[in-house]
């Protein structure tokens, strides 16, 4: 991994980020706003999910656990000292770290379909207590009031795209750390023979509870902003299975196997799925994600990346 | 002294099964020790158990190096291999779906054996030329010889000095078996290892072995001195050489 490539990579991130706000000052209507920002939210779960599901191969269906909780963080640091939205998106992330850490200490001992469901379980059980947490809304969920927007936006939702964009680039800029280090060597080798990797000195467990912290984080991060984008939240909706499903579907259409391919997959499905909401309805969206996952596991296995031959076998050589 | 493995009154098993009942064996510094015995009587239980991969229930796995004494029993399978002790694992155990380079870099993965990478990649690739023509192959693609070369060649990639060996003949031809079986002896001149090595194959492993153990139904029924004691016992000639005992 050449010097020249990490540069690129972070000018291509700030370019991304001065377009993204100048679009948001130049632009005068809300609506690409609120769609854009579910696009980017999608980017940053993909790329999450593919931190321990892509690169280590273990598949968690608790993406929506993690979000929802993010989401009721954010509430609660709202609603309790009023917190502003970068403490709420730290918090979430802290609080998102330990209960993957948490997650991954009880569950990584479970390898294959166990795991994944255990991840299904740990969803419920997080749903459950916040639905008889009454401080938060309980099942009936709470109202919330935006505080005033901040300087050079015009209006909350903008802001709001703005922050999701910045987490974006902490997502991509995390996973792909990840992918280039040791730590990725480890855990693609963990994915392709866990044995194997513990004979070679791999500290499996260590490798994956990181994976799950890191992936974690991320997940509750892109959730927090989440409250204030709807100004409403409810556990049904925070712990909606639709997120543990689209990450995934993302992630695996995208392509698993670097980093870009979870960027791809969100934007492809995300686009999709927005258009159909707008013109069709939204009930057609689970029915073409389904469809596409179905697709893109028949036809291109490895997803997009694989499909263009996107140049990442090259990573052996440094 | 500056290294010695020893094993006392190991007992192990997974769940009821009992793999191990007492065994008690040494490996010191410069040789090649044997541990015979046919499928299921423990071998590869007892690799596992030295490498951290299985937990003993009883007895004691404690490797003397440099002065130091160090509880394999109660560590973590990578700080094991940080000790210099390397697996190379029954059945090869390779990462198929990645290239023949990046197995390799991965036999490096502890910290200590990463600065040295470049110098025991090109000791490798010398060693196994065959490697370096193919290293942007996947390895699932080569043969099983091929395999199991790439298998040694990634132990030694972490700089051991015990390489432990499990089944190396495990799918091969006659012939590939006696040339892994020659390689290994002389990786070990080359490298000075001190090599413990479970095979099935007799006549073959004892063609580089100093001495060795014949494990019966988890238990050790020979400790021989010498290859010319092993010859000699009992039990070996029922079990191997077709004698009538």
């Amino acid at each position: 991994m050449g010097k020249s490539n990490g540069l690129g990579f972070w000018i291509a991130c700030a370019v991304f980020l001065g377009a993204m706000l100048a679009l948001t000052l130049v632009m005068k209507n809300e609506y690409p706003f609120f769609a854009g920002y579910v696009i980017l939210q999608f980017i940053v779960l993909a790329t999450a999910w593919n931190i321990l599901g892509g690169y280590a191969g273990y598949v968690n269906f608790g993406t929506s656990a993690f979000f929802g909780l993010g989401v009721y963080i954010a509430v609660m640091l709202f609603k309790a000292i009023g917190a502003p939205i970068v403490v709420q998106i730290a918090g979430a992330a802290l609080v998102g770290a330990v209960l993957g850490f948490g997650v991954g200490l009880l569950t990584l001992r479970m390898q294959g379909i166990f795991f994944s469901i255990a991840t299904i379980a740990v969803t419920i059980i997080i749903e459950t207590c916040v639905t008889n947490w009454k401080f938060v809304g309980g099942a009936a969920g709470i109202q919330l009031q935006r505080p005033p927007v901040m300087a050079p936006f015009d209006s909350y939702v903008k802001m709001l795209f703005f922050v999701q964009a910045a987490l974006v680039v902490i997502a991509v800029a995390l996973a792909r750390y990840v992918q280039g280090s040791w730590i990725g060597r480890g855990l693609q080798a963990l994915r392709d023979d866990e044995l194997a990797a513990e004979c070679t000195g791999v500290p499996t467990l260590k490798l994956k509870l990181l994976a799950c912290c890191l992936s974690g984080a991320l997940m509750s991060a892109a959730g927090a902003p989440s409250a204030m984008y709807l100004q409403f939240a409810n556990p049904d909706s925070a712990f909606n299975l639709n997120y543990s499903v689209s990450a995934l579907a993302m992630a695996l259409i995208g392509g698993t196997a670097h980093w870009i391919g979870p960027i791809l997959g969100a934007i492809l499905l995300g686009v999709t799925q927005q258009i159909l909401t707008v013109t069709i309805s939204s009930e057609v969206n689970v029915l073409i994600l389904g469809l596409m996952l179905v697709l893109f596991v028949v036809g291109a296995p490895a997803g997009l990346i694989g499909l263009v031959g996107f140049p990442w076998k090259k990573r052996g050589g440094t | 002294m500056a290294l010695r493995l020893s094993v006392s009154d190991l007992d192990a098993g997974y769940g009821a099964v009992k793999a191990l009942q007492g065994v008690s064996l040494e490996v010191r510094q410069g040789e090649t020790v044997a541990i015979l015995g046919s499928n299921g009587n423990g071998k590869s239980t007892l690799m596992k158990c030295v490498t951290g991969l299985v937990r003993p229930t009883r007895g004691r796995v404690t490797l003397e190096a440099d002065g130091k004494s160090h509880d394999l029993a109660a560590l973590p399978a990578e700080a094991i291999v940080e000790l210099g002790i390397a697996l190379v694992p029954e059945g090869r155990r390779l990462f198929p779906k990645l290239t023949v380079e990046e197995n390799l870099m991965l036999g490096a993965f502890r910290k200590s054996a990463r600065s040295e990478i470049g110098k025991n990649l090109a000791f490798a690739y010398e060693a196994f030329p065959v490697l370096k023509e193919r290293r942007r192959q996947l390895a699932g693609t080569m043969s099983g010889g091929q395999q199991q070369m790439l298998a040694i060649a990634r132990a030694l990639m972490s700089s051991p000095r015990l390489l432990l060996v499990d089944e190396p003949s495990v799918g091969l031809s006659p012939l590939l078996v006696s040339q892994t079986i020659t390689t290994i002896g002389d990786l070990k001149k080359k490298f000075g290892l001190t090599v413990l090595m479970a095979e099935q194959n007799f006549h073959q492993a004892v063609r580089i072995a100093d001495r060795g153990y014949i494990i019966v139904h988890g238990e050790i029924a020979v400790a021989a001195q010498s290859v010319a004691e092993l010859n000699a016992n009992d039990i070996v000639k029922k079990l191997y050489l077709g004698g009538i005992a």
